[in-house]
């Protein structure tokens, strides 16, 4: 299946989320997760099924103060 | 005495807040919040590094029993991005707190306080506690305030630009009329301005750049941690009123 994960494209057999975390060895407790913009919660990671084409954002805490510019 | 600082029932030991941007490595960002003696630290929200697993996360070096994690939306110029970066921040785990920040405009960094006030009013309905990064305005202060913030946070000046607190006037007239906490965020660039802000009657301060962009960033921590403390004090004990002329200060009686 492809996906895009964090802006790259990404070509795996993991079809659930935990196995996708997993696979890039992230730990699922510090990050949050989005799928096609929704936010899929932590305790549904374990069963959550992707789909071919869908869209993955992972992220975590960064040192951060004030603003940045845009992207 | 106990002068802790409390938002919304929650207890903060340090009247000093840091930002955890811009530093060297992680050793030094936990080096310079040790020295600086804060207990709240902000952290902004960003992709994960997938290609690179090795590099280190953040929190391995903030333990987030000892510190209170204020996630934050900075980069957001939009209502919608702030939202997002809010929920996911919140999904994260650490916290349902959010230093709230919708920019409206890359040159000067000032926030877009109408986007502000309708980001402030949607989390605060979902249930965040939420820290708006706002202008000297007092008038928008209380209408912060209204939409459910839980403190304000007004710049002393833009972002990064060390120009100390701009207008005190403005900031006193925020104090004077918020029943929220009232936490001056951006502009300090030295000791000295954090002590003004703290004298003013400021509740707290939030200071990245004025340390991170320091010579020698743990000393100006250190630095900023007794300006707050002095500062803090300072207001607590009232100041004497200015005056033109002299007043003397010795006793006229059993002169020769």
């Amino acid at each position: 299946m492809k996906f895009t994960v964090n802006g790259e494209e990404h070509i795996t057999e993991n079809d659930t989320l935990i196995q996708l975390l997993r696979g890039l060895e992230i730990m699922p407790d510090r990050v949050a997760v989005e799928v096609n913009l929704s936010i899929v919660k932590k305790a549904d990671f374990e069963n959550f099924r992707l789909k071919d084409g869908d869209i993955i954002e992972i992220v975590n805490f960064v040192g951060g103060g004030n603003a940045s510019y845009r992207v | 005495m106990n002068d802790k600082l409390t938002v919304k029932g929650m207890e903060f030991e340090s009247r000093l807040w840091i930002g955890t941007g811009k530093y060297k490595d992680f050793e030094e960002t936990a080096r310079v919040i040790e020295a600086s003696g804060a207990d709240v630290v902000t952290v902004s929200v960003r992709r994960v590094n997938i290609t690179d697993r090795k590099s280190a996360n953040l929190l391995d070096y903030l333990d987030p029993s000892k510190y209170k994690i204020l996630p934050n939306t900075a980069g957001c110029y939009n209502v919608e991005d702030a939202l997002r970066y809010s929920r996911l921040a919140r999904e994260a785990g650490v916290s349902n707190m959010v230093k709230l920040e919708v920019i409206g405009d890359e040159k000067t960094l000032y926030p877009d306080t109408i986007g502000l006030l309708k980001a402030t009013e949607i989390l605060a309905r979902e249930g965040f506690i939420v820290f708006p990064y706002t202008n000297d305005d007092p008038v928008m202060a209380k209408r912060l305030e209204d939409a459910g913030a839980a403190a304000v946070m007004p710049l002393g000046a833009p972002i990064g630009s060390g120009l100390g607190i701009r207008n005190p006037y403005s900031i006193r007239i925020i104090l004077e009329s918020a029943k929220v906490p009232v936490i001056v965020d951006a502009g300090v660039g030295t000791a000295s301005d954090a002590n003004i802000a703290m004298e003013l009657g400021s509740d707290a301060v939030l200071i990245n750049t004025a340390i991170a962009g320091a010579g020698d960033p743990e000393k100006m921590a250190e630095a900023m941690k007794h300006a707050v403390i002095a500062g803090r004090l300072a207001y607590k004990a009232g100041r004497i009123p200015k005056k033109l002329y002299a007043t003397a200060s010795s006793p006229l009686e059993g002169m020769l």
